[in-house]
This record gives C-alpha cells, structure tokens and sequence, in this order.
C-alpha cells in the first residue's frame, strides 16, 4: 500500500484535501452539463415543434426514478452520518443501499428507453430525441461511475478505513441527484 | 493505510530510500519530478512530429508539386492531414504538456516546500491517460484514409462527415484523442489545484506564492471552467460521426455554429491557459536575473485573474463571419479590445521590474526578454483580428496565421526554453552550455521572425491560409508573394536546424555538464533549496517560509537575495 505524502495531510486552506478535490471535480462536471444544457435550451427555444416530440417522453417513469433518486441521496446522508460517528459497518450498509437505488434507477431508465425504441423513438429521430438520449446518456454514465466508486469506498468503510470517503463520494452523489433534477423538468414535464 | 502525521518537520524523505524496481520508478512512478519528465519528454517527442508535419507542408507551399525528401509528392488531401495535425499537435501535445503539466509537476510541490503532489495516484493516472490520447492520435495516421483532415477547429459540416472530409476514421479517432487528453489535464488540474491551495510550507501566504505557480493554478481553473462544453461537444460530434444525429447537420435541423461556439468557448480561453504560465515562467527569469523585486506582485496576480475573466466573454471573434449577428460583433469587439489591457499590464509589470536591475544575460534571461518582445508583436497584431471591421478582410487569411504564431511560439517555445534553461541544474543536477544556448537562441529567434514577417506581409496581400497549392490562383501567384512564401520556407529549414543545437546541448549537460550546485542561480523560491537533483521527497528538511519570493537587493541585507526559508 502507498505511504501518502506529508503533502496530502496538510491543510493549508482549512478543508480537507479530499474534500477539496471532489468540489474541483463537481466544478468541471457542472461546465460539462452546463454545456450539454445551454445547447438543448438554445436549440428547445429556436424550435417549438419540439414539444410535441417531448410529449411522447414517459413523466411517470421519470417522475419514480426522480423519487428513486432522492431517497437513495438521504442514504448516503445516513451514511455520512455513521461514517461521522465511526461506525463503518452502518456507514457501508448505507452506501449499499444508495448502490441499489443507482440500480434500480438504471433498470427503470432501461425498461423505459426500451418501449421508447420500441415506439420508434431513436438516436436519429431528430434533435430533441438526440439530446434525450445525450443529456440522460451522460446522467447515467455518472450513475453507473458513482456506483462503481461507493462500492469501492463501502468495502474500505466496512474494515472502518478511510472513512472520510464516505462523505466525498455522498457529495458527488448528491451532484448526480441535482442534475437529475435538472433533467427532469428539462426533458419530461416541459411538452 | 495512510498515517495520519500530525507533524509537518519530519525529514520529508520517509519514504525515499524504499528499493525500487526500473519499472516503478521510470514506467509507472509516483514521484512527481518523474512524472513531469514523462510529460516533458512525451511532449518533446511530439513536438517533433508536429514540426516535421509544418516542414512538409511548407516545402510543399515553398515548391508546390515537388517531391519533398522524406515524405514525396503532397496531395491536397495529405496537405490537410499535415496542416491538421500541425495545429492539433503543437497546441494539445505539445504546449500544454509541456507548459502545464511537465512545468506543474515539476514546480508546484517544489516551490511551496511539499514533498509530493496531494494525489500521487492520480497524477500518475493523468500522465497515462495523456500517453494513451497520444497513442491514438498517432495511430490515426496510419487508419483507412489518414489522420482528420479537417483544420485543428474541426468545423462541421466538413468534420461530421466521412464523406465530406474523406478520413472517416481518423476524424473520430482525432475526436477520441482530444476528449482524452482533456481528461487527462482534468485530473491533473484538480491536483494542482489542490496541491497549492492546501500543501503549502508552513508560513506561505497566499502573497508568498511564487508567480508560476499561482499561473499555472489559474490557468488549471480556467481549463476547467472552460473545456466542459467542447467535451459535451466532442461527444455530440462523435454522434453526429458514428451514430447518425444530426446535433451540427443543418439538413436535417443541426446547427453548425453551435459547434464553433463550444469550440471557441474553450478554444479562446485555451489562449490564456497557455499564456499564464509562461507569463509566471517570465517573472521568475526576470527577477532572478535582474536582480530585483518583481515590481507589482498584486498587480500581477489581479490583471491574471481579470485576464481570466474576460477571457470567457471574447469567444466569438472567431466568428466574426459565421454570420453571427452583427451586434454581437460589436461586442465581443468590445471584450476583445478590453483584455489587451490587462495582459499589456502585466508585460509593463515586467519592463518596470528590469528599470534599473542589475541585468543579468544568461540564456534564460534571453529567452525570457525575447517573450516580452515577441509576445508584444503578438498581441498588437491581435487588435486587427479582435476588431470586426478588419476582421472580416483578414479572416482566414496568412495574417491572422502570423498573429497567432506570435503569440504561440513565444509561449509554447520561447517561455519553454527560458524555462528549460533556468530549471535544468535543477531538473538534472547539471548546468547546461551557455555559449551553445546562446548560439541556439540568436539562430531561433531570428529565423523565427523571418517565417513570420513574410507570412504578415501575404496574408496582408490575400493569402488564404487554406491553399495548397497557389499556382491555382493565378492573382496570388506573383513573383514577389511567392518569393516571400519561399523566404518563410527558408527560415523555418534554419530555424528547425537550430534545434538540433538545442538537443545537442541537453543531452551533452545531462551526460557531462559541470555539476550545478543547490542554488547556482541565487534564487530565491523554495525549489532552490533541495538538493539538485531533489531526491523523492524534495527536501533534507521539509522548509518553512518567512517571506515573499522575490527579496532581491534588499538593503539591510549584504546578500543580494534572501531565500523564502531563511528565518529573519
């Protein structure tokens, strides 16, 4: 295992090294979205045909996966929250948790975008089905990588080690939540 | 895993003298000096590549249809690939590995007394991803029709299409190399970033900070701020190439503006991401050999920020005939006119810091005066481009080539070989050859100048900058344009002979240069403190600083320097 350097530990600023990074990284990702976003928003209100394409979106299933979502955000608090109070054993079974709602999102997101193919509805049928699948691609890309990382951070939490992840990768994961809220309205409830 | 040390003045070499195996320390270290030689050397050997790419095609506009030796005949669609890849190397091979991130590397955790960068595992990571866009950009080139052929810019409709630009592949394995490399700087930004702003030495003020390293801080926070959109581009393009949207397809309801803007949205901010640091590498050189405070810190770090800044509202004069509304020209001709106070600002700063030094000529501080110089033909030649009015004569044509050259060969070579220079003993542990290092910088600035006046003095008379061939048009194909073309050709044959010099001079000090004591330039920053070569870990003893970086020539003092780590 890698000794860490003196450098890692200092603090120069008052917030951890860690914590600082993972705010970095939302910083680059929010440019990233944000781009994704003002392109939409600029092409959505140049054409108003279209709505009538967004009206085929499913707002009921985008409406449980938002659910979906947020309670598995509130897990990862709890687990901040035993994390905080060292208990690494809680702290994992909570990340788990948050691990099953990313699943559950995913398998909801592909149930949907099933039918939606089904239908007819692909990549190529036009612009506001291209920044569908883009925008809501690149989500759960993040999902899947955020996921991929609490597993990760959950099997050092459970030997009690390195718990301070457990807070990091609750912040990113609340990211991923908060672009999801964007989304929603964005892509489902706006016909 | 980790100890949590609570102490900061342990020997930061720990754990230095742990045994390790060739592969660990040359092919997959941690160390941060090591990393930075990769990044240095990768970018060296690029650099190299993009500049047999400009022979090429300079010979070719020199001697249209002759065969050029050591690559043969240049098709038109061999020129597009040369001139593509030129422009994509030099800008994302070359200046930014070697000016970020092999300079970041390097310097950060030395110049604010850390032993290491905050994250080790990443910056090896960063370094990886970096050779791996590397590696697919140089494995376009040998794919079914070539490297992407379609400008550095990547302007769809040309760049969306196989069909359009005849190298299908290529352009999406250029796609994939570029999102991999912003990746790869993603990472190291982040560390960067974190690494100033929380490892420093005990004792640095935020005004203790050496200029560099508060440059390439910023220029890491502008990267970030401003790459995100092209990478949502880039993915958009990818789509348009390989899975049939039509995101920049104008047919089938795209917009192919919308891609100059994410372009340019990063591409113009990129300007200044290679900028600062070789601004900061510029105020190290100058007070060191001038022997002099640098005379306005804060000014310095405000018209860097405010450069920053405005540095995101000047995108669209790019696009002055996109057939963008001409009331937004207006503006932007606004903001661009505005941010040549703040970077004209800073060149003052240093002209005002050398009044009345006791002026050293080293090479570095050659190199270093020669980017004041160059730089400023640079950003007064920008003001045509920047206002719309002329613009629009001068779009795409030589002139705005020659602009930019001015300002990007003083930063990504110039401000490089000053750095070079100035931090070799350091690096290696060996001085390097002056008179060789002088010989090598008269030859290349001079030659330099003589690519690029002509290519002003064309591009002033209608050169297009997309032409390959000039016996085609009949009105551009003078004696005296063509003689000018031939002078530039000639010029830059000198100038890429000079370089030979240059490598011969850093390999021959890095075999047999006298050996550089800790501090033989009698500097002041912490990097001068450790051993030359620092060992993993940097420092005998981790430092703790008392004071700014550049205490030159102060009269209390017999010394004429006073190292940050010297208690009062």
């Amino acid at each position: 295992m890698m000794v860490k350097p003196l450098a890692t530990n200092r603090s120069s600023s008052g917030m951890s090294t860690g914590k600082l990074a993972v705010w970095w990284l939302i910083a680059s990702e929010i440019v990233i979205f944000g781009g994704v976003l003002a392109s939409y928003l600029m092409f959505r209100l140049g054409h108003p045909e279209w709505g009538a394409a967004a009206s085929h979106t499913n707002t009921w299933a985008g409406a449980l996966n938002t659910m979906v979502l947020l309670t598995s955000s509130l897990s990862a608090v709890l687990a901040h929250q035993a994390a905080e109070q060292g208990d690494g054993k809680k702290a994992a079974r909570f990340l788990y948790f948050t691990v099953l709602g990313a699943l559950m999102f995913l398998v909801i997101k592909s149930f949907e975008w099933t039918h939606e193919i089904g239908l007819g509805f692909t990549l190529q049928s036009g612009g506001f089905w291209s920044f569908y699948y883009l925008a809501a691609g690149i989500h759960a890309a993040h999902v899947i990588a955020g996921a991929i990382i609490m597993i990760w951070v959950a099997a050092y939490a459970k030997r009690n080690e390195e718990l301070q992840r457990v807070e990091y990768i609750g912040i990113y994961w609340h990211f991923v939540d908060i672009v999801w809220i964007f989304l929603f309205p964005l892509l489902y409830i706006a016909k | 895993m980790s100890t949590q040390e609570t102490h900061d003045h342990g020997h930061g070499d720990g754990h230095a003298h742990e045994p390790q195996s060739f592969l660990s320390k040359y092919i997959f270290p941690l160390d941060h000096k090591m990393i930075a030689m990769q990044y240095l050397f990768t970018g060296m050997a690029m650099a190299l590549i993009g500049g047999f790419t400009v022979y090429v095609f300079r010979m070719q506009l020199a001697f249209p249809g002759a065969h050029v030796p050591g690559f043969g005949m240049v098709s038109p669609d061999r020129y597009n690939m040369l001139v593509t890849s030129h422009g994509t190397i030099m800008i994302f091979w070359v200046a930014m590995p070697v000016l970020i991130a092999a300079l970041g590397n390097y310097l950060i955790p030395l110049m604010i007394g850390a032993d290491d960068m905050v994250f080790p595992r990443i910056n090896r990571l960063s370094y990886q991803i970096f050779l791996l866009s590397a590696l697919v950009l140089i494995s376009s080139f040998f794919v079914t029709g070539g490297a992407f052929g379609g400008a550095w810019t990547a302007y769809p409709p040309l760049s969306a299409r196989g069909d359009y630009n005849a190298t299908g592949l290529g352009s999406s394995l250029w796609l994939v190399a570029v999102a991999l490399e912003f990746v790869a700087f993603l990472l190291g930004g982040i560390n960067f970033i974190t690494t100033a702003m929380n490892a420093r030495a005990p004792g640095m003020k935020l005004t203790d900070i050496p200029m560099v390293v508060w440059m390439i801080v910023l220029a890491s926070i502008m990267f970030m701020a401003s790459v995100g959109p092209l990478v949502a581009g880039a993915i958009m393009l990818l789509f348009d190439q390989q899975l049939g949207t039509a995101f920049f397809d104008p047919n089938r309801g795209g917009d192919p503006v919308l891609w100059q803007h994410l372009f340019w949205f990063f591409g113009h901010p990129e300007v200044y991401v290679v900028l600062l640091p070789a601004m900061g590498i510029v105020a190290e050189v100058i007070t060191t050999f001038a022997r002099k405070k640098l005379f306005a810190y804060k000014t310095v770090l405000y018209t860097a920020a405010a450069t920053g800044i405005i540095g995101f509202f000047v995108w669209a004069h790019h696009q002055f005939i996109a057939g963008i509304d001409p009331r937004m020209a207006s503006l932007f001709t606004i903001t661009t006119l505005i941010i040549s106070v703040p970077v004209a600002e800073m060149l003052f700063v240093y002209i005002a810091t050398l009044y009345g030094g006791s002026i050293r000529l080293t090479t570095p501080m050659l190199w270093a005066l020669a980017f004041i110089a160059e730089f400023l033909l640079g950003g007064v030649t920008g003001i045509f481009l920047g206002a719309a009015g002329s613009d629009i004569y001068f779009h795409d044509t030589y002139f705005v080539v020659a602009h930019f050259h001015y300002t990007f060969f003083p930063i990504a070579f110039i401000a490089t070989f000053a750095a070079i220079t100035y931090w070799f003993p350091k690096m290696f542990g060996r001085m390097m050859d002056e008179r060789l290092g002088k010989i090598h910088f008269w030859i290349t600035i001079i030659a330099f100048n003589f690519i690029f006046i002509p290519l002003f003095l064309t591009g002033a008379a209608g050169d297009h900058r997309r032409i390959y061939n000039y016996q085609h048009f009949p009105e551009q194909w003078t004696p005296t344009l063509q003689n000018l073309r031939i002078l530039a050709t000639y010029a830059l044959l000198v100038m890429i002979a000079a370089q030979v010099i240059f490598f011969v001079n850093f390999f021959k000090s890095l075999k047999s240069g006298p050996k550089a004591e800790k501090n033989p330039w009698k500097a002041n920053t912490l990097e001068w403190v450790a051993p030359s070569p620092p060992p993993h870990g940097n420092f005998e003893e981790m430092p703790t600083v008392y004071r700014g970086p550049y205490e030159y020539g102060h009269p209390d003092r017999e010394l004429d320097y006073w190292p940050q780590n010297e208690p009062a």
